[in-house]
């Protein structure tokens, strides 16, 4: 792979059977989905967690509660990024005492779900609260692991992981690039 | 952008994105913990070199929330009493260690002036009777809130013009986003040249009063009555005045703002103040969320990438 290289490791058949098999697991370890609360982190989690919502209730046959989570303000590395857009935050039901299952797109250093907990800390308590990415491609700089994974992806550091859903991009896979810092 | 100064030169865009992040704070205000850790271990100061109780404290409030410290600054315990010059003033108070300044002056272009001797950035808290620029951002968001977008809205602006700031920042504000406005008030206290504003003026409120879906009422310095530019203050009610015969002939949907404090019987009735129609209360709400979402805008994030 020469630079600047991009090469599709899922398409949207392998996404759609990665969070159908995340729904039935998530499923499986909360014994059904009473009291569960799926929420999607800004951007691409959301969407993640409305279809992992529809998988569950295809399952269920009962609908879960979903919302969405901007993490903008509770970054430790404002500083160091360039000048973001505060998203939308929903969380439409009460989370205490729900189990929060946060859904995002790609799990990497970890500073993002750092940022989540304490942003879904100062909107209630939670009873538990489980970690659900579509892919995990290593690199935790912190005690963070995921709960659910789609697809375990083995990059380098200077390795780009790149997620497209068809509700936010003309396009929808998993690519990896050569050459990006993210 | 590097300094919030004025809303003469402010592109639609970035009008548009600033309400839009207002909006999201208006949410983190009413959370159980309306708090963000999104400034931590950045210092705001606010420097009001003339009295202001609302807009300093809605300032330091907005601060607060996003988790930054603050600092303030009044004119009458400083060394500015000493003889100190505004520009060591600001210095030295720079050289503490401060991040941000909020600066009110009746100085037209203060702020700028200070802008330009300081590596930070620096907001207009009103200069003069130049710009209040936060001002105008309560306002649009408050309007925004009401009407879903300001295109086509028609507002009338009531009152001293040629002296307020707050008028000469929300005509900009409010124009930007394609609204229609009016400047009423007797020709003394209108600018005395519209060129270049794009708005249409009269010295006839009752001529105006039922095609208005906004009417914006300036506050009456009651000190300035019966001068020869402003009329007596019963001479004012009766041509200027929102009274309850004027409120009743407004389109029932039409709301009513003001910028604080209020001279209830003069520029505006008792009961007309009170009214479901009055978006005062959330005029002054609104306020914090817009000062978080510039406080936001100017701290968070670097500048050059």
């Amino acid at each position: 792979m020469g630079p600047n290289e991009s090469r599709r490791v899922l398409d949207a058949g392998d996404i759609g059977r990665a969070t159908r098999r995340i729904a039935h697991e998530i499923l499986e370890q909360n014994r059904g989905s009473s009291d569960l609360f799926l929420i999607g982190i800004h951007t691409r989690g959301a969407p993640l967690a409305t279809r992992l919502g529809e998988a569950i209730e295809e399952i269920e046959g009962k609908a879960v509660p979903v919302g969405c989570l901007d993490i903008g303000l509770y970054r430790d590395d404002l500083d160091l990024r360039p000048k973001t857009r505060i998203g939308k935050t929903e969380v439409p039901e009460d989370l205490d005492d729900a189990t929060v299952v946060l859904v995002d797109d790609v799990l990497f250093t970890g500073r993002t779900i750092r940022a989540a907990l304490d942003a879904l800390s100062d909107l209630g308590r939670p009873a538990r609260v489980q970690l659900a990415a579509l892919v995990d491609r290593g690199h935790r700089e912190l005690p963070i692991r995921a709960d659910f994974v789609g697809k375990n992806l083995p990059t380098s550091h200077d390795e780009r992981v790149t997620v497209r859903l068809s509700e936010t991009d003309d396009d929808e896979g998993v690519w990896i690039e050569r050459g990006g810092t993210a | 952008m590097n300094h919030f100064l004025t809303t003469e030169d402010i592109e639609r865009a970035d009008l548009d994105s600033l309400l839009g992040e207002a909006q999201e704070f208006v949410d983190v205000l009413g959370r159980p913990i309306p708090k963000v850790p999104a400034l931590r271990g950045k210092t705001v100061a606010t420097m009001f070199f003339e009295p202001s109780t609302r807009t300093k404290l809605s300032f330091e409030k907005a601060a607060k929330a996003l988790s930054a410290d603050t600092m303030s600054f009044s004119p009458g315990t400083s060394a500015l009493t000493k003889g100190e010059s505004l520009k060591d003033t600001v210095q030295t108070i720079r050289a503490m260690g401060v991040d941000l300044m909020v600066v009110r002056h009746k100085a037209t272009g203060a702020a700028w002036r200070i802008a330009e001797w300081l590596d930070i950035p620096i907001v207009n808290g009103g200069d003069g009777a130049h710009q209040h620029p936060t001002q105008a951002l309560l306002d649009c968001l408050t309007l925004q809130q009401r009407f879903g977008a300001l295109d086509g809205v028609r507002i009338a602006i009531v009152g001293d013009i040629r002296h307020s700031r707050v008028a000469r920042s929300d005509i900009f504000a409010f124009t930007t986003l394609g609204a229609e406005v009016t400047l009423v008030g007797p020709r003394t206290l209108l600018p005395s040249d519209l060129e270049g504003w794009p708005v249409r003026a009269t010295e006839h409120f009752d001529e105006v009063l039922e095609e208005l879906d906004a009417v914006y009422l300036l506050r009456v310095q009651a000190e300035r009555g019966g001068t020869s530019v402003f009329p007596s203050l019963p001479e004012y009610v009766r041509r200027y005045g929102l009274t309850r015969e004027r409120y009743a002939r407004l389109k029932p949907d039409a709301a009513i703002l003001h910028p604080g404090p209020m001279n209830r019987g003069v520029e505006i009735a008792d009961a007309v103040a009170d009214s479901p129609r009055s978006l005062v209360l959330n005029q002054v709400t609104n306020g914090v969320a817009v000062r978080m979402a510039v406080l936001f805008r100017l701290l968070g994030g670097d500048h050059d990438v």
